[in-house]
Parts: C-alpha cells; structure tokens; sequence
C-alpha cells in the first residue's frame, strides 16, 4: 500500500489497482468547517487532473481533481449527512470514493514526505 | 430578534371599521365553506405600524452606514435618480402599451433604452448594448450566449472556456451552466493571470477567456493586449466582467483593449440600489461581429421615430419586457447627471480612496500585493490568525463598530483575505473613522484576542453558527 498526495491537496492510497481517494489535513483545515460533499456515482469514470467532485465549507466551495485515472467503485455515502467527518479525519474516515486504477500515470504525485516540503513552502 | 407578526395577533382585533351591513346574508352551500378560519393575524394598525417600522430601523444599508464590501462597489444612490424613474412617462406606463400606431404613447420612454444603450456603447467601447438582463449574472449568461452563438454559426468545435483564479465565482459557473468546461489560470506574482501558464493552457478548443480587469486584487493586468491577441489567434473571444468598471470609467475602453463582449453591472458602476434593495441590471454590449445574436426586441431608430426591431439570427428575449426598466432610468439619470468628466472623476477618486485606505491599514494589516491599487485592495489577517484572530473574527467586531464588513475570503486564492472598496462616495472622514476601527481591532488582537471571537455583541442578532445553519438549514415558521 502505497499514500500520495497532489499539490491540489488530495490524497489517493493505492493497494494494488485499487485506490482510495480523499482530502488532505491541510485542505480540510484551509477550508473550515465542511458543510457538504458532492459525491459522484460508482460507475463514473474519473480522469487524471479533472475536478470529479466539490466540497463546501462555510467559506469556499472548492473543485476536488482525480490523482489517477479509474472507474468508481464505492462513495463514502456518510458524507452526505454528515460532511464534518472530512474535518474530523480527513486522510481516513473522511474518504470520498475508492477505484479500479485503469492508468499507471503517477506523474505529479508527492509522497508524504514530498507533500510535507510542499506544504512548507506555502503561506 | 424580532418577534414574528404572527405571534402578536390577538383574537377579534381588527385595524378597519367595517361599515353596518346593510344587505341580506347570502347562504354559501357548506362544499364551498372552509372547515376553519383562516389563520390571518388580526391586528390593530398601530401594531402593524410599529412592526414594521421596527423592523425597517434594523435595516443596514449605504444609507444608513459606510459599506465597504469589494467588488461590489456599493456607492451612495443618489435620491434624484429615484425621482426620475418615479416620473410619471415611466412609473405609470403599462408595459403592454402599443409602441406603434395611434396609441404610441411610449417614445420617450424607448429614447431613454436607446439613448442609454448608446452611452453605455461608448463608455465600454462595444458596437452595440441590450439592456435585457435583469443581473450581473445574467448578463454574463447572456454574453456566453452571444459566444456560444458566434462558435456555432461559424462552424468551431470550443469545449472550454478559460478563467484566472482570481475570477468571480459566476464566471466560471455561468461557462459551466452553457456546457463550457473549465480552464483555471493561477495569478502570477504580479496579481494577475500568469501570462505564460495562460498561454500554455490556450488551444484550437477554448471558445472564450472571461476576465475581470482590474481583478478582484483590485490590479489592472499589464499583459491584457497580449492575452486578448493570444486569445484572437486561436479564434477564442475575450469576455469583459464588468464588475470592477467603477475603477475605469472614462479612462479606458473593454472595446479598446480587445474585448468583444461586456457586461455592466448598473447597480455597482451606475449608482442604482444595491444588496436586497436591487433588483440589479447588466446590460450586455458586444462587437460587430456578435450582433445577429442580440436578444430582441431591441430598440431601433427610424428617422425620428423610435421603434422594435424583432428580427435576429437567435431572436428570442431572455425576460420579459426590457430588462429592470426602473433601474434603466435611474442609471441613465446617473449618467446625464455625471457628464463624462463626471464619470471620469468617479473612477479617479475611486482609485483615490482605495489607495488612501490601502496605506492607512498596511502597517497593521499585511498586504499580499503590495503595489499600487486600482478601486479595491485585498489584506490578509494572516498576522491576526497567527493570534486565532481570523477574518471573519475581524468582519465581526466590525460589525459592533458600525461598519459593514469588507468581503471576506475572497478572493480565495489570498488566504485570510479582506476585500476593502471604499468607493468614491465616501468622504476622507469617514474612511478614517474606519481605518481607526480596523487599527484598534488590529490592537485588540494583540491584547484580548478572546474578546473578538464573541463579536457581534451589540446586534440584534449576535454570531451565527454559520455551519450548524449550513449543514442543517430550516427556515419554516413552526409554533
């Protein structure tokens, strides 16, 4: 099992062809308090850097990007009545949909140390 | 807060004598009776009066306070504009009236469409204006429309449209609602579209680049002739978001800088009510080329008589009518009334104010684009946050001082962001009396930070839990 992360603040955990997809610590604080979490359909077919889904907070609403390229299998359908669970565990019980990978692109993924970096060069 | 009118009725008071009845009753067959009164509230008029009256002493308006909300430009309305969309040539006439024949008893008021549209031609350098849209929102609608339109009749396969990420919200959303997709361009170091990203990301397929210049970090793009060439060659039209007009007005021309469609915000740029006390108007103006694609009708002239022409490639209306009429008349009184010298001292002491504020507040507010500004200018209580003051802690305590908050997080690509537009209706008195608030909140922040997370304390209603009302919204009236 492998985490990364991407400068526009998801994650993906790949374990096999199988990834699940979420928001960073980072983002989920940058936003505030989360009040919804548009979730896609299974079956719909995400594309490597295209928006895939929103997040609303009491501030912003914000475009979520693909990691990697896949067909949905499952949402986390808890977010609906529930969308404080993103601020409360973002890089875990706050998932957003897990895929079948269908690319091997990993171009523009950070490991966790890399994101780290990144994120001290912001502010 | 105020109690609800329902609650006050009591039973049998009634505000009207009814005269002595003095016809027989008329039976009424039991299917037509209601099985129970109605609930109407029944009151005296002195308990409707005070009501009311009460209620509209809570108002908050450019009226009654300084309102410094950037991008939206809420400058004072001024009261004779009123008057003259009152007149009776225009309050009292019915839009049914015939606009031709015998009965044409509405020249004057199509002189007004027709004159105003020429202005605000000229003002934004387009060929020609529609006054149809109701809103800032719906004129981009409409101007996305017009592009859409253009592509087709000419045979281009567009798929994207193009947006810096400093744009308002509408714009990408009104892209996306015609069946655009979205590309966003990051702001350089400048404050403005990356040049070199935007043209790396432009190809065969972007159907238009939508731009508000100067932008909402209140900076006029240096590079605007090279992106509206860029933008040209690929056949891609350049779009004009009119909200920050206010900064320009007299002084330079969307047309001139390459722009083939505009939209006006009347109740930003022209002075009209503004913030619930609207309705807005945008006013869409467009290049040659664009229209065959205006909404009809439109106001024409021929020889002395004014007329409607219906025809036109898409010759469909986008509402009713002519668009917010009463809003038309005031912003045209607006611009008789300005001159263009007017209209050009507007934009320079909008910039004037702004600038003045932006060098009162930078030693206690940190400014990200520290440059010289335009209408607006974005802080960051980044310093503040460090304390756990945040913006919205600082637009609150503003709140307890009198003032209307400045926008706040937004744009969202300067975090902590606070969006100051004094315009240029305000006096150097009243912008200090703000600065002196900003400063002792600034102040405050250093020695009590706690005592700002309870503001407002003074209000009728004090601080919101926005995401409890965000997650679990309930506006119905219960008992």
């Amino acid at each position: 099992m492998k985490i990364f992360y991407t400068k526009e603040h998801e994650w993906v955990k790949i374990e096999g062809t199988t990834g699940t997809i979420g928001i960073s610590v980072y983002a989920a604080e940058q936003l505030g308090d989360i009040t919804y979490v548009e979730v896609p359909d299974v079956g719909e077919d995400l594309v490597k850097g295209e928006t895939f889904c929103s997040v609303e907070s009491v501030k912003a609403a914000s475009d979520i990007y693909a990691p990697v390229s896949g067909v949905v299998t499952a949402t986390n359908d808890e977010l609906m009545e529930t969308p404080e669970i993103v601020n409360e565990s973002a890089e875990d019980e706050g998932w957003i949909v897990t895929l079948e990978i269908t690319d091997t692109d990993r171009e523009g993924l950070l490991t966790a140390e890399e994101y780290d970096a990144y994120l001290e060069t912001l502010d | 807060m105020s109690e609800l009118l329902f609650t006050k009725s009591v039973k049998g008071r009634c505000g009207a004598s009814l005269p002595v009845m003095d016809v027989s009753k008329a039976e009424m067959s039991d299917s037509l009776r209601r099985a129970k009164p109605a609930e109407i509230g029944e009151y005296s008029e002195l308990d409707v009066v005070r009501h009311y009256t009460n209620l509209s002493l809570k108002n908050f308006s450019v009226d009654t306070h300084f309102y410094p909300l950037g991008s939206c430009t809420m400058k004072y309305n001024p009261k004779v504009c009123e008057k003259a969309a009152r007149l009776d040539g225009f309050g009292s006439l019915h839009p049914m009236m015939p606009v031709s024949g015998a009965l044409d008893r509405c020249q004057g008021a199509l002189e007004m469409i027709f004159e105003l549209e020429k202005h605000l031609a000229e003002v934004t350098g387009m060929d020609a204006v529609t006054t149809q849209p109701l809103a800032g929102a719906h004129g981009e609608m409409l101007g996305i429309m017009l592009i859409a339109s253009y592509h087709r009749a000419k045979g281009n396969k567009k798929r994207y449209v193009i947006v810096p990420d400093s744009s308002h919200g509408t714009n990408p959303a009104t892209a996306s609602m015609m069946g655009y997709e979205i590309i966003t361009v990051p702001t350089a170091d400048y404050g403005d579209m990356d040049l070199d990203i935007f043209r790396e990301k432009m190809n065969d397929e972007v159907a238009a680049v939508m731009m508000t210049n100067p932008n909402t970090l209140g900076v006029f793009n240096p590079y605007i002739k090279e992106i509206s060439d860029i933008a040209h060659s690929y056949d891609a039209l350049l779009y004009y978001d009119g909200a920050n007009l206010n900064a320009i007005l007299g002084k330079v021309r969307p047309g001139d800088l390459g722009f083939d469609v505009v939209h006006v915000n009347l109740h930003k740029t022209y002075a009209t009510p503004h913030g619930s006390g609207g309705p807005g108007s945008g006013p869409v103006g467009c290049k040659e080329k664009l229209i065959p694609f205006l909404p009809k009708p439109a106001v024409v002239k021929n020889g002395e008589k004014f007329e409607l022409n219906t025809k036109g490639v898409d010759s469909a209306r986008i509402t009713s009518y002519f668009g917010n009429y009463g809003v038309l008349v005031k912003a045209y009184a607006y611009a008789l009334m300005m001159g263009s010298d007017g209209l050009r001292d507007v934009a320079e002491k909008a910039v004037l104010n702004a600038n003045y504020m932006m060098h009162r507040l930078k030693p206690y507010y940190h400014l990200p684009y520290d440059k010289t500004c335009m209408h607006e200018c974005v802080f960051s209580a980044s310093k503040q946050a460090e304390k756990g003051v945040h913006a919205l802690d600082i637009a609150k305590a503003l709140i307890d001082r009198g003032f209307h908050p400045p926008t706040v997080y937004f744009p969202l690509i300067v975090p902590e962001a606070m969006m100051v537009e004094p315009t240029e209706t305000e006096s150097k008195q009243t912008m200090d009396i703000f600065c002196e608030a900003m400063i002792e909140i600034a102040e405050m922040t250093e020695k009590d930070p706690d005592s700002l997370h309870e503001a407002p304390v003074t209000r009728p209603v004090t601080r919101l839990d926005e995401t409890l009302a965000a997650r679990q919204v309930d506006v119905r009236y219960s008992r």
